[in-house]
């Protein structure tokens, strides 16, 4: 079935005498054979938006049409490696082009040559339905790869072969109700734009460790959660996103870099290799499957990748995974939209963006989730999803940002001006939220016990007040506090710079586990009630505020992994014994 | 052969439409030839059947329809590019202008260029010494990075620029340099403040220019930071030399981009810009940068003017999200006398961390960098408010980081536009305004390292 181009304009085609054709096909354009997928139809003529640079072509050329949606390729090879917006490999690519990334490359997306080793699970005589699972390869050294029955399968194994197979091998044949025979390979192909299928979904109740103690401790994220990071260039949204990807306790990372930096991509390719899973001391890259599309490439694969990112992250999670996808930047996403919109001369919506921004936006944030797989063995996955967003000039009152919000469940908002101040990661504690404190409650209580969310709120109470003292102090000035403001005032810099700073750059403080992060912050609010009854029994305030061990204190998140506990007993010990002595000697004076 | 057309049907400057046109392809490069001979350059932005709509590069004017010849060269604006370019001037579409032979092609390379592979990428991490203490020091640039001044109307930005130009060195190396300077919309006076440096200091035989002028046409604006970038990527990654680009100035370049845009008729986003603005700039900002194997390297310096001395701007602010941070120039340090006027707390680069440190640059860098931040972001709060309250309502630490804070500025980012600080000093000015600091306080340095570089009293 193929038709000819009428008009070009940038990833803009037209073409007509495809009146055969389904919308949502993928289509080979012009004697390069182009990636183009058919966004709309009329009569016979389709406007298809082309995943590569268009320059050269013309009306004239011809468009032939697969008479498939745009799809994915699912099966062993996905992890530690590297795709642009439509799956395509890119150290192949580079094998075959160069540095540059030339047009019409046509690369398999999972590699035909690799043997893996298939041990089967099944046997023949079992009856198997969508999403049993037939056979397992280790696909990394982290990582069992969990072949399963595709959807719309159902019937008996007749057959199931061990050993070393190439990808595309038939590796086991099932026979269905009707007798028909389904020659069953590792490869499963999945069209992006549709959420693959679970039997159930569930209420999130597991929080996602992230080490970072702004967000597991204050505002926390569940497996199978929605967040959002925004804010203005500078803000540190890259870096967040990616000590999420290292630190997670998930068992498989998405890290889709969407619009943004070339060398943002090389950074994460080099440094993951090299990083180890604090929970396995596997290399990271051995968990991880990275999308990248920069900016300078083209701008309606862009708009492509987020789903492609999605769909490989459902697929894990049928395998009972717990799985999460970054995406950095969902406002680029939405400007590719934009630019597609406009090119198809749709009415705008809010700023240029078209009227469904909202819609999709929702359609991606929903794929996330607790799910019982398909599958006959009750297995759960999840899909937790964290975009960022790049509001202009970090003004969060812009469509993306504001659509954004009505969806996701934990907001990270990134200040500038703590930023400017080197304050990392610069979540600002007063307009962040998270709605999942009150249903992962029960598991902190459960862990910790009740001190854990107690400290918490008790921190962030200390955190509120102090921006109403601030005030006051702006205008009065500090002597017009009283002790005891003072003192609020003093511990909250103590939680804002001894507990929320975190250098994301520095071994002992990257990762920071649950139990160091609850230590930490209950040495700081035992300071706090130390003071407190000090002050009651008349002890000197700026001797309370300069004792020794606050410098402890204030290097204290440096404490080695391991040994933190017998370091931050001394120093609370020491503290104690401090503070006494400011006691005694304002009794004596 | 090349079809000659005479069915030019409509002229709106900068666009025209071309009727019954035959295998014209989008993004083809074509000229215009007058009645007098002239000939003009356009390029196609829409082909629909048999009708083209192109854009002029230059005016419109004296373009007759009826007597006007369009014709279509079959490839997309390309670049002889050869290593004689180096030395010579070529206006904005990268033609000499200085009287000197035209370029004996070693190539023919398209602007546009081809997206990076981020697999082939080399991740910049070689310290670039510009010996300005707020650059090296606290945003350090490297290698292949993309680092631009955001600059506004009257500040100094391209004293700053000539003087990292001048300075920039690689430590322990000695590869060969080259700078492409591409004037975007500029005025002649400030193009030949960049030249004379050049000139003044020998770098001019290692420097291509390109040269758009105020009064040059504007659409050709568009044109301008390709074609120098196409000459950075040839004498990069063909003839392995470390290219620095300064293009200057981008508002200029964003401004073209507007003005075809709104005759396009296109649905404006912010400010009216049109809605790929950001797509637009990554394409070329992304052309910074390193390649696996290969030795050359491109490290940008864009420079725009903030309209208002607006970050939020979209020009400035669509490009901090693409650029790996950024150098803000600020009034009110210009307005007190403090040379360059960078303001350092907004001013960032993403690059430094890997650039940084032992066998880079030094053990202490990224400690006292931290605590020199924190330090002048503290003492600035703390001279707010006394403006508001007086010295008095200030505690004894805050006294002190006041006092921090004027020194800093005063010796660390007032040096001038000729002094030329080896980081070793860059450090140690940093360590010996830290002494002024309560020792407590320095929480983001190591104890060792306080041990090792603060100045003993």
């Amino acid at each position: 079935m193929s038709g000819t181009i009428t008009k070009v304009s940038g990833p803009l085609v037209v073409a007509e005498g495809l009146a055969d054709a389904n919308v949502s096909d993928v289509v080979r354009v012009g004697s390069q054979r182009l990636i183009g997928e058919i966004l709309n139809m009329t009569g016979d003529q389709a406007s298809i938006q082309v995943y590569e640079e268009t320059s050269g072509l013309g009306p004239g050329a011809q468009v032939v049409t697969t008479g498939m949606p745009m799809s994915v390729e699912l099966g062993p090879g996905m992890l530690d490696n590297i795709y642009d917006g439509i799956q395509r490999p890119l150290p192949e690519m580079r094998a075959q082009s160069g540095d540059c990334i030339a047009r019409g490359i046509d690369v398999p997306a999972l590699n035909r040559e690799k043997k893996w080793d298939f041990v089967p699970v099944a046997k023949p005589g079992d009856k198997v339905g969508p999403g049993d699972v037939l056979g397992t390869v280790q696909e990394t050294s982290a990582i069992l790869h969990k072949i399963m029955v595709p959807n719309g399968i159902t019937g008996e194994v007749v057959s199931v072969e061990s050993g070393e197979h190439v990808v595309e091998d038939v590796v086991a044949v099932v026979r269905d109700t009707k007798g028909v025979e389904h020659k069953l390979t590792m490869i499963q192909r999945w069209p992006v734009r549709i959420a693959r299928p679970y039997q159930k979904k569930y209420v999130p109740r597991r929080p996602m460790n992230s080490g970072q103690r702004i967000i597991d401790t204050m505002f926390p994220i569940a497996k199978g959660g929605t967040a959002a990071v925004p804010g203005p260039f500078g803000s540190g949204k890259t870096v967040v996103q990616h000590q999420l990807a290292k630190w997670s306790d998930v068992d498989i990372v998405i890290y889709i870099g969407c619009g943004e930096r070339g060398n943002e991509m090389t950074d994460v390719l080099m440094e993951f290799p090299e990083l180890k899973d604090p929970r396995n001391g596997e290399p990271l890259m051995k968990r991880t499957v990275l999308i990248a599309n920069t900016s300078d490439m083209p701008v309606a694969a862009r708009e492509a990748s987020i789903y492609t990112g999605i769909t490989i992250a459902e697929y894990f999670r049928d395998m009972g995974y717990d799985v999460a996808v970054l995406a950095d930047s969902t406002s680029r996403w939405a400007e590719a939209l934009r630019e597609m919109s406009g090119r198809l001369e749709e009415m705008p919506g809010e700023e240029g963006y078209p009227a469904y921004l909202a819609s999709r936006l929702a359609q991606f944030y929903e794929r996330a989730g607790v799910v019982e797989c398909m599958g006959s063995d009750e297995r759960q996955g999840s899909v937790t999803a964290i975009g960022a967003v790049s509001p202009p000039g970090g003004d969060i009152s812009e469509p993306v940002a504001q659509a954004t919000m009505r969806i996701v469940k934990v907001f990270w908002a990134l200040d500038s001006s703590l930023a400017y101040a080197r304050h990392f990661p610069a979540i600002n504690w007063l307009t962040s939220y998270s709605l999942y404190l009150d249903s992962l409650e029960s598991w902190y209580t459960q862990q910790f016990g009740e001190a854990y969310m107690a400290n918490r709120s008790k921190a962030m109470h200390i955190l509120q007040e102090e921006s109403e003292l601030q005030e006051i102090v702006r205008l009065v000035g500090q002597d017009a506090l009283s002790a005891s403001d003072r003192l609020t005032m003093e511990t909250a810099k103590m939680i804002r710079e001894d507990f929320l700073q975190q250098n994301a750059f520095v071994d002992e403080d990257a990762y920071s586990s649950y139990a160091k992060q609850f230590r930490l912050l209950d040495i700081i609010l035992r300071y706090d009630v130390l003071c407190r009854e000090a002050l009651d029994k008349g002890a000197d305030m700026n001797g309370l505020f300069a004792i020794d061990a606050r410098e402890k204190i204030g290097r204290a998140k440096m404490a080695d992994a391991e040994t933190f506990a017998a370091d931050y007993d001394a120093i609370e010990a020491q503290m104690k014994d401090e503070i006494a002595k400011v006691i005694a000697g304002g009794e004596e004076a | 052969m090349i079809k000659e057309y005479k069915t030019i049907k409509e002229i709106a400057s900068p666009l025209m439409v071309v009727e019954h046109v035959e295998g014209v392809t989008y993004d083809e490069l074509g000229e215009i030839e007058l009645p007098s001979g002239e000939v003009r350059r356009c390029k196609v932005l829409e082909v629909e059947g048999d009708r083209a709509v192109v854009q002029l590069f230059e005016s419109a004017q004296g373009i007759n329809l009826a007597q006007s010849k369009a014709r279509f060269l079959g490839h997309p604006q390309q670049l002889a590019v050869s290593e004689d370019m180096l030395g010579r001037v070529f206006n904005g579409m990268g033609q000499p202008i200085d009287g000197g032979p035209d370029i004996l092609a070693e190539a023919h390379m398209d602007i546009n260029g081809l997206p990076m592979n981020p697999a082939a990428r080399a991740y910049p991490a070689e310290f670039i010494q510009t010996g300005v203490s707020t650059i090296d020091g606290l945003n350090t640039l490297v290698r292949g990075q993309k680092l631009p001044i955001f600059s506004g109307s009257g500040l100094p930005h391209a004293a700053l620029a000539a003087q990292i130009a001048r300075q920039a060195r690689v430590l322990g190396d000695n590869e060969t340099f080259a700078v492409v300077f591409a004037a975007i919309g500029i005025t002649f006076e400030e193009s030949e403040y960049f030249i004379n440096d050049f000139r003044r200091t020998g770098a001019i035989d290692r420097t291509v220019v390109f040269s758009n002028l105020a009064n040059d046409p504007a659409v050709e604006r568009i044109a301008t930071p390709r074609v120098a970038l196409t000459a950075a990527e040839y004498l990069a990654f063909e003839k392995d030399m470390q290219v620095l680009v300064i293009l200057t100035d981008i508002t200029n370049y964003a401004e073209a981009l507007r003005e075809v845009s709104a005759a396009k008729k296109e649905v404006p986003g912010r400010r009216g810009y049109p809605g790929y603005l950001y797509t637009d700039l990554a394409t070329l900002y992304e052309r910074a940068g390193r390649r696996q194997g290969k030795k050359g390297s491109i490290t940008m310096i864009p420079i725009l003017t903030m309209p208002e001395d607006d970050k939020t701007h979209p020009i400035p602010d669509l490009t901090g999200y693409i650029t790996e941070g950024q150098i803000i120039l600020s009034r009110e340090l210009h307005r007190k006398g403090i040379v360059p006027p960078v303001d350092v707390l907004p001013s960032l680069s993403r690059l430094k961390d890997k650039g940084i440190g032992e066998g880079k640059t030094r053990e202490d860098h990224a400690g006292t960098m931290n605590q020199l931040f924190a330090g002048y972001s503290r003492g600035k709060d703390a001279k707010e408010l006394m403006t508001i309250l007086g010295e008095a309502a200030l505690s004894e630490d805050d006294k002190l980081f006041a006092k921090f804070a004027d020194e800093f500025e005063k010796r660390y980012v007032s040096q001038g536009n000729t002094t030329n600080r080896s980081i070793q000093e860059t450090l140690d000015l940093g360590w010996e305004l830290l002494s002024i600091l309560p020792r407590r306080e320095l929480k983001r340095v190591k104890p060792e390292m306080i041990e090792k570089y603060m100045p003993k009293k």
